[in-house]
């Protein structure tokens, strides 16, 4: 009964009504995640699961056991940051920097939909095996992720400089 | 949260058998979890159906789509991008990535109304929470709310998008209960509010959503889903349409049409198909068999809005599909 988060078991919590957020922050103390709405509208809480992104306020934790969780805090090796860390502080991709772990950690997931070729609602042709990379695509793709101090400028910039190629 | 009892169901078979007629069965949570942490949805137990198969398979020259398939993974599939891009449109509209990768099929088809009186537990009165109570959005704020089909006692929305491009598909919902197996139209599976909005399917107690099929159909590969909301991304719908047609010199031989964000349920709209069958794909065809669908619409004070919107997505939809540009 574990679930693995950044590489380590953790023990599935007894109660199932604690949420994968609460365990991480609560219980784990990795504070990186954070609570917005906790209830799935503003993206802070997102993470990876097997490589795909959730937001953790709706994720029951007791259902997560035997995956794997990527969090903020594993994304970076020692103190070599992720380049899409990198990138968000030379593209001032934050100002408060509440909503940062989230959109970083969903940008990841997104990445890793454009190499799939997952289309968008924003996608033309549907049956497409490659996906534009375009800033529409971007805008949509990372909706799922607020920010209210309207960094999104630089979050694009951010990402755009990290993915840009993926989808080429 | 009220405190639950939390079991894993490895098959069908065990699923029903540990919901036992009393559990609540649990999908992604997207909705569910919320619902509970709000304490108005508050099982005693649940029984985990999202680790039940989750296979896309050929059937009857159509499709079979295990309950427990993501809503990404459906939106993704080959044979739905490339045949009823309608499905695939309308998932990819609704919610946000993170949300679609967790939510199920079956839980898309049992997610509540986004009603803020059904959410507001502590200040208002809502039927479907409490049966009798009252019902605050009639008189209310109720700009998101129905045109078509309210009664009395309840003017909520269904707010799925997923389920207006299978109602429009014809599809069939595939159920396992204790007394055994059986299929419903999609078009049947939720109800109107009536005097029991508290009712919003025909799913018995202990009954699990284990299947959609999706017929084999021709003209699903011209089809699309327009949805019009308060802003570009995001947000659930105001209106939508779901519509695929087929088409033969200017003719419409065929055609699909079903409505989002108008009704207690996803509404397939006939009025307007038979108006239009064997009829020219002209725009004031499309306006007049809008019209059509819309002569019984009933809105509220909030909401007016939404039927000239609705015959407008109508015609722009068709348009698009035809060529026929509004
Ligand atoms: C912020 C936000 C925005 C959203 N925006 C949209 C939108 O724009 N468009 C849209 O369509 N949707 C939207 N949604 C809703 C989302 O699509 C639903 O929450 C989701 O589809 C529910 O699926 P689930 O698997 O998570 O269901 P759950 O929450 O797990 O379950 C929902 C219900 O289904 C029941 N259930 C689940 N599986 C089965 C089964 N196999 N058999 C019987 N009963 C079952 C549960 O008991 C519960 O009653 C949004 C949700 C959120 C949180
Ligand atoms: S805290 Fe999870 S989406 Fe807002
Ligand atoms: S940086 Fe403040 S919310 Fe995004």
């Amino acid at each position: 009964m574990a679930i693995e988060i950044n590489g380590s078991q953790v023990p599935v919590p007894d109660d199932p009504r604690v949420s994968l957020l609460d365990l991480l922050r609560e219980s784990l103390h990795l504070t990186g995640t954070k609570k917005g709405c906790n209830q799935g509208a503003c993206g802070a809480c997102t993470v990876l699961v097997d490589g795909e992104r959730i937001v953790s306020c709706l994720a029951l934790a007791v259902q997560y056991e035997g995956r794997s969780i990527t969090t903020i805090e594993g994304l970076s090796d020692g103190d070599a940051l992720h380049p899409l860390q990198q990138a968000f502080i030379d593209h001032d991709g934050f100002q408060c920097g509440y909503c940062t772990p989230g959109q970083i950690c969903s940008a990841i997931g997104m990445a890793a939909e454009l190499r799939r070729g997952l289309p968008s609602h924003v996608t033309g042709d549907l049956t497409a095996e490659r996906v534009p990379f375009s800033r529409v695509e971007l805008q949509e793709r990372m909706s799922g992720n607020l920010c209210c101090c309207g960094a999104h400028n630089g979050i694009i910039d951010a990402i755009t400089e990290t993915f840009g190629e993926v989808a080429a | 949260m009220t405190p639950f009892r939390y079991a894993r169901a490895t098959d069908v078979t065990d699923a029903v058998r540990l919901a036992d007629g009393g559990a609540r069965y649990l999908g992604g949570g997207t909705n569910l979890v919320d619902l509970m942490r709000e304490t108005i949805e508050r099982p005693a137990a649940l029984v985990d159906v999202s680790g039940l198969p989750a296979t896309i398979e050929a059937h009857d020259g159509g499709l079979l789509i295990g309950a427990a398939v993501r809503n990404t993974a459906l939106a993704e599939h080959p044979a739905v991008r490339a045949r009823y891009p309608v499905l695939a449109r309308a998932i990819l509209a609704g919610a946000s990535a993170q949300i679609r990768n967790m939510a199920t099929v079956g839980g898309n088809l049992l997610q509540r109304t986004r009603c803020a009186y059904f959410y507001d537990e502590e200040g208002s009165r809502c039927n479907k929470r409490v049966p009798g109570q009252g019902c605050d959005a009639i008189d209310g704020f109720n700009r998101i709310h129905a045109i078509l089909g309210a009664s009395p006692a309840c003017v909520a929305t269904h707010p799925s998008d997923m389920c207006v491009a299978l109602a429009a598909l014809d599809a069939i919902v595939h159920l396992h209960g204790p007394d055994g197996t059986r299929t419903v139209a999609l078009t049947d599976f939720h109800t109107l509010p009536g005097e029991r909005p508290d009712i919003e399917t025909v799913l018995a107690p202990g009954e699990l959503i284990t299947a959609l099929a999706l017929p084999a159909s021709p003209l699903a590969a011209r089809s699309t889903y327009r949805k019009v909301r308060d802003r570009a991304s995001y947000a659930f719908a105001l209106v939508s349409v779901a519509a695929a047609i087929d088409l033969e010199d200017g003719i419409v031989r065929d055609v699909r049409l079903a409505l989002g964000g108008v009704a207690h349920k996803p509404w397939r709209a006939t009025k307007a198909e038979t108006a239009l069958r064997n009829g020219p794909a002209t725009e004031a065809a499309f306006r007049a068999a809008a019209e059509l669908e819309l002569a019984d619409a009933a809105p509220l004070a909030g909401n007016g809005f939404k039927v000239e919107l609705a015959r407008r997505a109508i015609v722009a939809t068709l348009g698009e599909l035809t060529g026929e540009t509004a």
